[in-house]
């Protein structure tokens, strides 16, 4: 049967971020797909030459839009840990709230991407409306919508006061109430079953085998989350991961519907018991020494490498981010699959080039 | 069950009034605290040069001798560290996105 | 928040044995980083098994760095080698799936083999704008 090759990309509606994929077609089933990535490489590894290590917390942020605070958050998480710097418990908890609501505002911003690949845009734009209001209550309390500029090495850089805090617990109720309505529909709804029911299966060992970490892992029923591993403040939050069994592309669409719920009851647990106290605390001298710090960002586990050596550029900054490791997944699901069915998994993964070209 | 979760949605909003503001036609109503153009009191400035130092872009330019300071509004990330480090609080972040810069000029 | 990294340094011929090894006890591949030092190329592989971390260390000798590959064990290694070799320009023997150089497309090939940062090419500075010609606001 004769060939086809389809260039994916790199422009494409569905696509959020660049990412080209010569697809090799017979006949409308997809045999294979070839990736080339590089558009959006910024080198942003090398930059730690000329940016000393407390500058660098701003190009951490700016590695992806999505994902930006947790970006910050590990650098800064890694670059403490290096120097043996104690943050307050204050700052874990504000980074703890800044974390699960940009956590909150990624997965929304999935779930309206997803509805958009399927041609459900209606349920494209309601989801992005539930987002304006947890990107209202990011710039109250943070100052930026996407880029929250909020995390500095020892601490963070703003408080929010209390009236602030009682403010944003009254609007996460709103909040909460929309989301229910949302992931109604994306569970329940015929049309988006019949789009993502049996779509991409990665059983649970194809799952653990090629990498994949996240919600990607969870869905095929590893239950693994970085933040079991107690950084920040979820220590004294207690946190089961959701998982389901399914490994279909509704399973992994499931699994991000009840993590923004679980978020939700994060914020408000770490809200109601966030302690008083300063904010952060004041760091001089350079690092030494390497170190690998991991957390979880909303697609997944990310690991920060950093190693310095006593000057205050670092040596070496190596970022491994959660869609690097899901992309062979997406590779091995593209093969085989219909052409309608390229962009539902495409997006399954959540793709992040940004990141991963950082 | 399977259609009606989406019906109430859309019928829902579709008795309602829609969420977005009609600016410019309505007033912007911006959210404290958010940050937004750098607004710089030359009044008070003693030219210490510590902003020009501490900005991460390199926006600042202060010019000691000649008593000159001078910003690259498209190099502004409106971060905050210069409002931070100021000892004489004359940098300040407005909520207000401010006009739009059409050269790279600096200003004066 | 692992920070004190328990780093194995082997020589590049036991690493396919240590990996099955790791393979075998159920770990999964983490990362694989490369780092340019002054006289050496740095490999580090991580692995992790229920949030445990082991890492396995290797030094390559310039000018030349060449590894085996270890996609026979982990099929997924792909974009992490492919990776080391389009920016640090080291040859990975026997990959699986071998894009020849063209996963990233950048205007420098391996852009960061060298421990300086490279010189942008001249055509890339952006030019002074100088004083608007027509009066527009």
């Amino acid at each position: 049967m004769p060939r086809t090759i389809i260039p994916f990309g790199p422009q494409h509606p569905v696509l959020p971020e660049p990412v080209h994929l010569d697809l090799i077609v017979e006949d409308e089933k997809v045999v294979e797909a070839r990736p080339s990535i590089g558009f959006i490489h910024r080198g942003l590894e090398k930059l730690v030459e000329k940016k000393d290590y407390v500058e660098f917390v701003y190009v951490a942020e700016r590695i992806c839009g999505i994902c930006s605070f947790i970006h910050g958050q590990t650098y800064c998480q890694a670059v403490e840990s290096l120097m043996n710097v104690a943050v307050p418990p204050r700052a874990l908890y504000l980074r703890t709230v800044w974390g699960e609501l940009s956590r909150i505002h990624s997965h929304l911003l999935w779930l309206g991407l997803m509805a958009d690949a399927m041609g459900f845009e209606s349920l494209f734009m309601h989801s992005w409306r539930v987002r304006e209001k947890v990107l209202k209550v990011v710039e109250a309390t943070a100052g930026g919508r996407v880029i929250f500029g909020s995390c500095k090495i020892g601490g963070v850089r703003r408080d929010i006061d209390a009236q602030t805090i009682s403010q944003t617990i009254t609007e996460l109720d709103s909040i909460e109430a929309d989301i229910a309505e949302i992931t109604k529909v994306f569970i329940n709804d015929r049309s988006v079953k019949a789009r993502l029911r049996g779509v991409g299966v990665l059983s649970r060992a194809e799952a653990y085998d090629l990498g994949c970490v996240g919600p990607t892992l969870r869905a095929s029923g590893v239950a693994q989350d970085m933040r079991s591993l107690g950084y920040a403040a979820f220590k004294d939050l207690d946190l089961t991961p959701v998982t389901r069994t399914e490994g279909d592309s509704y399973a992994r669409c499931a699994v991000r519907c009840d993590e923004l719920l679980q978020s939700v009851r994060l914020i408000r647990q770490a809200l109601a018991k966030i302690p008083g106290g300063e904010v952060a605390v004041k760091v001089t001298g350079n690092p030494n020494g390497e170190i690998i710090a991991r957390t979880e960002q909303p697609r997944g586990e990310v690991v920060y490498y950093v190693k310095a050596n006593g000057t205050k550029n670092l040596q070496r900054f190596r970022i491994r981010t959660p869609t690097f490791a899901n992309l062979p997944a997406m590779l091995h699901l593209l093969q085989g699959c219909d052409l309608a069915d390229v962009p539902v998994l495409l997006l399954t993964i959540d793709p992040c080039i940004s990141c991963t070209e950082r | 069950m399977a259609y009606l979760e989406m019906s109430r949605l859309a019928l829902k909003w579709a008795m309602k009034r829609p969420p977005t503001t009609r600016y410019p036609f309505r007033p912007r109503h911006p959210i404290a605290g958010s940050r937004g153009q750098l607004d710089l009191d030359r009044a008070t400035c003693v030219y210490c040069t510590a902003c020009a130092k501490k900005c991460p872009t390199g926006a600042l330019f202060v010019n000691r001798p000649n008593k000159k300071l001078a910003i690259d509004r498209l190099r502004c990330i409106s971060c905050g560290y210069c409002v931070e480090i100021c000892p004489k609080g004359s940098l300040k972040l407005t909520t207000s996105h401010g006009t739009p810069a059409i050269t790279r000029d600096r200003e004066f | 928040m692992t920070g004190e990294a328990n780093i194995e340094i082997i020589t590049a011929d036991v690493l396919l044995g240590k990996v099955r090894a790791l393979r075998d006890q159920g770990y999964r591949l983490v990362q694989i980083g490369a780092a340019r030092l002054p006289d050496s190329m740095e490999l580090t592989y991580s692995f992790d098994r229920e949030n445990h971390l082991a890492n396995l260390r290797l030094h390559l000798p310039l000018p030349e760095p060449r590894v085996p590959s270890i996609s026979s064990i982990y099929k997924c290694v792909l974009l992490y080698e492919n990776e080391i070799h389009d920016q640090f320009g080291i040859q990975v023997e026997g990959m699986a799936v071998n894009f020849h150089g063209n996963l990233y497309k950048t205007a420098i090939k391996h852009p960061f083999a060298s421990l300086k940062a490279p010189r942008a090419s001249p055509g890339t500075q952006p030019k002074p704008v100088g004083p608007p010609k027509t009066a527009t606001t």
